[in-house]
């Protein structure tokens, strides 16, 4: 350990790009994780609920197995959860030192949601046959909730990196904090809309494609058309919401942050009939390579082709994020959610004629892939946010360099990080897989244990 | 007293209920590490198990708790202390993955060697992570964080006498936690002859705490001056009160009063958390950072406190209804797999 560090010399560059790379896998790995904790108790509580009302053993089933599944996801979300609270410290002390006292507030109502959510799902998945059903039933109403507010929460706090508020600066330090202020800035709406969506889509067709792929296989049971429709239906509902929702954050950057906009865009010249540029990447200070639609980004800016809009010449070099990456994730971003919506749409479109699926297996395999899509729109969503923010953790006010640990050395934990990560992706997927497989045979809900009338105690 | 003093003291009772919890909690993995081989250590894994079970999770939230209210009370010591320590605090954070991880998937998994291998990863981070977590206590509290982003020094700060006392006696006093809070839930599960062993282990670790502590006043003398004179002087009600509640702990266990000796062994560990930071008042990191010095603006420490108190009317009858549901299924363990 002493020559590890002794070797590693003092922090530098490298070291920025280590705890960069560090923060975005535990923040990439966490984020899915958190999605299905607030979509997951959706899922589960809609199943328990027709479950009680119809008696229908295979929506029981479902619950139950949803509800170990979320054990899980729970428990590794909470711990990678608790990482990221001390990787922002012993990555960013630099932030944290100086601005820990303006974006605490989120953080400690999000703690209070987090704990009243850690405690409902353990009396949840503790009381199965320990509570009657309703009440048993309601003992996760608190799960749903706390899992929503923690997401608008913590999300508020990184509204404030990108609209930071609510402080005035004296000397190096922060003084007249208001702290309301900060958590309801002007980014918070727009972030916090589209990402508590973001998770719902996540969860259900995440949770979607799993049966969609046992469907492919054969099992077309009720059990498992259920377990299909119950998240799809969730998830293609949030679809065209999201959809709004993608406008309402890029007109959002568009007033509010335009250089992330332009990044996101490539657009490197400001004026009107601004293109909506797919694809490219950039060579020689422009956008080459790009499919070009004209005027599309003024259009969707100000429903207007005169519409200005700002470019990155606007902003000194060094003050410009990575192009490349913040366009092509934006491209990613847009397009999956665009396929996704239209998959929404052929099974609305389905319903409303037949009240079934799609009878084309295409949609199933489709649907199958929706839950990596899902995913993927919400990394290079995430990409887009903090890559597109950059040079800055502070927009405008505190550079990234500046807010990362001096101590050298951080390289070496980032690897040791890294390395944990793939071995707990390794180890969840597997869990995961052994469970789908599982219980469906050996353990049929104990239905009449579960749902004859309990003796007071 | 003014607003960043009771938000100190919330945070040093959320020290003390991390302490008290998940002190347990690790203790049961350290029990867990030595209930011998796989089948002849079934039962005690399965008491153990099922009495960390409902409240593991929920003792994460306590380190949060504490870690969030410390950044937004006193962001320059937050700052200083994680750029300081990031070594021992990454292993410990990597240690609270390792286990959370492991106990969620050992549950999950159906094969021998799968229980193992997740079992071996528990049992290992539930003796690393407080290790780690005690030895940044030792570091702050001997004076080797100084203020500033990374200003101490990298290794000396917690490979020192005082930061080794601190992760020794930390896992210790999980160990016995964990084996007073164990004897009671055995006898509830209806089983004397594991409430009996571990009563003999309680009062092992019991001993092996008392010994470690008495040993640690000379090491903390030769090598923490200042906090050993504020533990003698200002804290010494405190920690006399530590060593007189621990030795009636050992008293009542020899008696297998095992409901009161929860109560007076954790007020012992409690006494002794307290009285660290009242015999460094009111400096936060030597030499001269004050509390006040620390502090967030005040319209932040009435925000926080505010939000803190609601939390509290939210979470505390929550959390009673989830003990009173988990004692009561003691009743019955093994009706859930």
């Amino acid at each position: 350990m002493t020559g590890l560090v002794a070797l590693a010399g003092p922090a530098g560059a490298a070291d920025l790009a280590a705890a960069r790379m560090q923060m975005a896998l535990s923040l990439g790995w966490h984020i899915v994780l958190a999605c299905f904790g607030v979509g997951m108790p959706a899922l589960l509580l809609s199943a328990e609920w027709r479950a009680i009302r119809t008696g229908d053993d295979a929506l029981l089933r479902l619950a139950r197995q949803w509800a170990k599944v979320a054990g899980v996801l729970f428990a590794v979300g909470a711990v990678s959860g608790t990482i990221l609270s001390f990787e922002m410290g012993l990555l960013w002390p630099g932030l944290m030192g100086t601005y820990g006292q303006v974006i605490g507030l989120p953080f400690a109502l999000e703690g209070i949601a987090f704990f009243v959510e850690a405690i409902f799902i353990g009396a949840y998945l503790y009381a199965w046959d320990r509570l009657p059903p309703r009440v048993h039933l309601l003992s996760g109403v608190p799960v749903l909730v706390a899992g929503v507010a923690s997401a608008f929460f913590v999300v508020t706090a990184n509204a404030w990196m990108n609209q930071p508020v609510g402080f005035v600066m004296e000397n190096g330090r922060v003084t007249q904090v208001a702290p309301w202020r900060a958590m309801f800035n002007p980014a918070t709406p727009p972030q916090t809309l589209h990402m508590i969506v973001a998770a719902f889509m996540v969860a259900g067709f995440g949770t979607a494609s799993v049966y969609a792929v046992a469907m492919l296989r054969g099992r077309r049971d009720r059990y498992h058309r259920l377990g299909f429709m119950i998240p799809f239906t969730m998830a293609a509902v949030f679809a065209p919401i999201q959809i709004f929702l993608g406008d309402y954050a890029a007109k959002f950057l568009a007033e509010r942050q335009p250089t992330k906009l332009a990044a996101a865009e490539g657009l490197f010249r400001t004026g009107p009939n601004a293109p909506l540029s797919l694809g490219g990447f950039v060579a020689d200070g422009r956008l080459r390579y790009a499919v070009e639609i004209p005027s599309g980004l003024s259009l969707l800016v100000g429903h207007s082709p005169s519409t200005v809009v700002q470019g990155l010449d606007r902003v000194p070099v060094a003050d410009r994020p990575p192009v490349t990456p913040v366009h092509l994730a934006f491209d990613t971003m847009v397009g999956m959610g665009s396929l996704l919506f239209l998959l929404a749409a052929w099974y609305a479109f389905a319903w409303w004629r037949r009240r079934d699926l799609p009878r084309s297996r295409w949609f199933l395999r489709f649907a199958a892939l929706s839950g990596v899509a899902a995913v993927l729109a919400l990394e290079t969503g995430w990409i887009v946010t903090e890559v597109g923010r950059q040079p800055w953790v502070v927009y405008g006010r505190l550079r990234t360099l500046d807010a990362v640990n001096p101590a050298p050395g951080l390289w070496a934990g980032a690897v040791i990080v890294a390395l944990v990560y793939v071995f707990l992706t390794v180890a969840t997927v597997y869990v995961l897989r052994r469970m789908a497989g599982a219980p469906r045979e050996q353990e049929p809900a104990p239905r009449a244990a579960a749902y004859a009338p309990q003796e007071p105690e | 007293m003014d607003a960043a003093q009771v938000l100190l003291v919330v945070m040093w009772v959320g020290v003390t209920l991390y302490a008290l919890l998940a002190g347990a909690d690790f203790g049961g993995g350290i029990w867990d590490l030595l209930a011998g081989r796989s089948r002849a250590g079934m039962p005690q894994r399965r008491l153990i198990e099922h009495s960390i079970g409902p409240v593991w999770e929920a003792n994460h939230v306590w380190l949060i708790f504490v870690i969030v209210v410390l950044w937004t009370g006193f962001p320059p010591v937050f700052a200083a202390v994680m750029s300081t320590l990031y070594i021992p605090l990454t292993l410990a954070a990597l240690g609270i993955i390792a286990r959370g991880a492991a106990f969620a998937f050992r549950k999950a998994s159906t094969e021998l060697w799968q229980q193992r291998l997740f079992g071996a990863a528990f049992a290992t981070s539930s003796v690393l992570t407080p290790f780690f977590l005690g030895a940044v206590a030792g570091a702050v509290a001997s004076g080797r964080v100084p203020p500033g982003l990374a200003a101490g020094d990298l290794l000396r700060s917690w490979l020192n006498p005082t930061s080794l006392l601190g992760g020794v006696l930390a896992v210790a006093v999980c160990a016995y936690l964990a084996a007073v809070y164990l004897c009671d839930d055995a006898v509830r599960a209806g089983s004397p002859e594991l409430a009996g062993r571990f009563r003999h282990r309680a009062l092992a670790t019991g001993l092996v705490v008392g010994a470690v502590a008495l040993g640690g006043i000379s090491v903390i003398r030769w090598d923490a001056p200042r906090l050993f004179d504020g533990l003698t002087h200002r804290a010494l009600a405190l920690v006399v009160a530590g060593a007189v509640l621990g030795l009636l702990s050992l008293v009542l266990l020899w008696r297998r009063h095992y409901l009161s000796v929860r109560v007076t062994a954790a007020l012992a560990v409690a006494a002794v958390v307290w009285g660290w930071p009242l015999a460094q008042y009111p400096v936060m990191l030597h030499p001269s950072l004050t509390v006040d010095e620390a502090a967030a603006v005040p319209a932040v420490l009435h925000a926080t406190l505010l939000v803190l108190a609601v939390g509290a009317l939210l979470v505390l009858p929550s959390m009673a209804w989830l003990f009173v549901l988990q004692r009561r299924s003691l009743h019955d363990p093994g009706a859930h797999g």
